[in-house]
């Protein structure tokens, strides 16, 4: 890789700089500043309108921004057209070229460049290797799997060495078990690499199971931006907690705030949070408070507990069990609540009347909406 | 109430007649004249009481024919070719930009559909009578091109359509410039279009009468109008004859193409999703 003499230490890969896009009325990112380090798996999440996939295209040059500024290695690239800008980019359908061969598909971003005829060869039969397709040279894009397209749209990004990889919900159109192997893959290619990646995706799981690091994004604005742990155990408000991972929803009351922790009373409980959020809430206001399943605890109906009430439902996943209960005191929905193992299928029937308490920290508090 | 399988199996029986029926009168005219092709005699008359190849030959070797033969071959290599290049420009520049009167000059490129074809061809005989241009080929080009263009316009604007627009993006993304991603990625990929759209101004072209007959002279005539020059003044069965061989020919052009340039196979371009 050549150097770029400005470059400065700690210079993000990629940086936008308050970028804002409109199309016609909608405004579909709002001053949005995202930095992405050099080497890091950045994953922008939200659901579908949330300006994800506009900012690839801006980071990409498929679309200009109406404001703000792009760079890329320290480098403003506003104006620089697509094919200057030394990305590698993988689409959702992979558009691999259906007129080329395998080989002819990972070999164009090298002809574009004028590399010469023994290198490219050399160069497209390492990376075929490195992603397990030798051999499948001559073959033509329809007469590929899914899996295989994939691979090779990730090959043809590869090859030309790449600043950045973009990835486009690359995942979408593959079966689950198939995902799940080309995730782990394409991780350690990019780790070995040491490849700035920014991905795309609908998928919270996804983008908890890859990244460095998550952007999540709502309505043109990155929601809360933090490592995957973060985002899932402290998020910034109820839109990141909603969004991200499975969570209940109850609604509470504040009972005291101190500087780092706020105490909430829920039905007989009482449970410590985070203050940050609710530090301008009076006493006594009304909080919703967010409870991950696994954080809720299934005990006799006789037992102490902060809420009562009886199982409705029983998803048997294997290595956990689901349970749906309604209480109908503490929350107008049902608890999702999370049992690891399988005794809560035996341990607590259908219609069972039981206590649900809460497992302290961990929870997220926000003033009511 | 008849039960319900004889019922279905009326409609069946009733379908499959219409059909029959419907097939037999789009081929009548040119069976009828195919057979009458063969007659003899030289009159044209149906059926045939002596069967002879020699209008055939006849056909083949009438100068006027011959000659408008190879006009007709010149008029469209060339109108389709422009017209090919000029509905290319414009159905990308519909589909990939926005401009003021986007909507106007597209209607304007497909009027000739709405302007009959004497209209076109009378409009461009004054014309080159008032800019003292003689009846040459490049007035006969001129009004094809106007005549054709509609419809390769709309062949290819469809094949845009069609076109992922992924394709050019990834290899733009790869480092090709516009005019790579164009030679390399959208006309490859729209050769189907294109070819077709090719073929289609070609036929019409080459059997066009109407705007010809205005502005073709003596030494520009194309076949449909030497043809019809010949009937006004012979009723012999060689315009049948030739008439056969001008299906054949454009069979067989079609045929060719779908087979050998891979139409069928290239237009079938898998989806990946």
């Amino acid at each position: 890789m050549q150097a770029i003499p400005t470059i400065e230490q700690n210079e993000a890969a990629v940086r936008f700089d308050a970028v804002t896009k409109r199309f016609d009325d909608v405004v579909a990112l709002n001053a949005v500043s995202l930095d992405v380090q050099t080497g890091e798996f950045l994953t922008l999440l939200g659901p579908s309108g949330c300006g994800k996939t506009t900012l690839l295209k801006l980071a990409a040059g498929f679309l200009g921004p109406d404001a703000g500024a792009i760079s890329i290695n320290g480098r403003r690239v506003n104006e620089l057209p697509t094919y200057q800008r030394g990305i590698g980019m993988m689409f959702q359908n992979y558009a691999l070229f259906p007129h080329m061969s395998v080989a002819d598909n990972v070999a164009y971003g090298l002809k574009t460049r004028r590399v010469p005829k023994p290198e490219r060869q050399q160069r497209v039969a390492e990376v075929l290797a490195l992603v397990k397709l030798t051999g499948m040279e001559r073959r033509m894009p329809r007469q590929l799997s899914g899996g295989q397209q994939q691979r090779v749209a990730l090959a043809r990004a590869l090859v030309i060495n790449p600043t950045v990889l973009l990835l486009d919900e690359p995942f979408s159109a593959l079966d689950k078990s198939l995902r799940t192997s080309m995730q782990v893959e394409l991780r350690e290619i990019q780790r070995k690499l040491g490849l700035t990646t920014i991905f795309v995706t609908h998928d919270q799981s996804e983008a908890l199971s890859l990244s460095d690091r998550v952007a999540v994004m709502s309505e043109g604005r990155i929601r809360q931006l933090g490592s995957p742990v973060d985002v899932y155990r402290a998020p910034t408000d109820q839109f990141v907690a909603t969004f991200v991972g499975d969570n209940n929803k109850l609604r509470g009351r504040l009972l005291s705030v101190g500087d780092s922790d706020a105490v909430i009373e829920l039905g007989s409980a009482q449970i410590k949070v985070p203050s940050e959020r609710l530090a301008k809430l009076e006493k006594s206001a009304p909080v919703d408070l967010f409870v991950r399943p696994e954080q809720f605890c299934v005990v006799s109906a006789n037992e102490p507990s902060a809420m009562t009430g009886h199982v409705v439902a029983q998803i048997y996943q294997g290595g956990h069990v689901d349970l749906q209960i309604e209480c109908p005191g503490a929350s107008r929905d049902r608890l999702l609540v999370r049992s690891a193992g399988d005794q809560a299928v035996v341990r607590w029937p259908m219609g069972a009347t039981v206590g649900v308490s809460i497992q302290p920290g961990g929870c997220a508090a926000f003033p009511a909406e | 109430m008849i039960p319900r399988s004889t019922y279905q199996r009326m409609l069946g029986w009733i379908g499959r007649i219409t059909l029959i029926c419907i097939v037999a009168f789009l081929i009548l005219p040119a069976a009828v004249v195919t057979i009458a092709a063969f007659n003899d005699k030289p009159i044209l008359s149906f059926p045939p009481q002596t069967w002879s190849w020699r209008w055939f030959a006849r056909a083949l070797a009438y100068d006027d024919f011959r000659h408008g033969f190879f006009n007709g071959l010149i008029v469209t290599a060339w109108s389709s070719t422009i017209a090919l290049f000029v509905g290319a420009m414009f159905a990308f520049a519909i589909d990939r930009y926005r401009f003021p009167f986007k909507s106007l000059i597209e209607g304007i490129l497909v009027s000739p559909l709405v302007i009959p074809h004497f209209t076109v061809g009378l409009g461009f005989l004054i014309l080159a009578a008032q800019v003292g241009l003689s009846r040459g080929f490049a007035v006969v080009v001129a009004c094809h091109v106007v005549l054709v263009l509609p419809f390769v316009l709309r062949s290819i604007y469809v094949s845009l359509k069609n076109l992922d627009q992924s394709y050019e993006l990834a290899a733009a993304s790869l480092g090709a410039t516009p005019f790579r991603v164009l030679t390399t990625i959208t006309v490859p990929l729209l050769l189907p279009g294109l070819v077709s759209g090719w073929l289609f101004a070609a036929i019409l072209s080459f059997n066009e009468f109407t705007a010809s007959l205005f502005v073709t002279s003596q030494r520009t005539q194309t076949l449909p109008v030497a043809m019809y020059n010949y009937v006004r003044e012979f009723a012999d069965p060689s315009m049948a004859a030739l008439s056969v061989m001008y299906i054949a020919g454009t069979a067989a052009l079609i045929a060719f193409a779908t087979s050998f340039l891979g139409l069928g196979k290239v237009l079938n371009i898998e989806q990946t999703h």
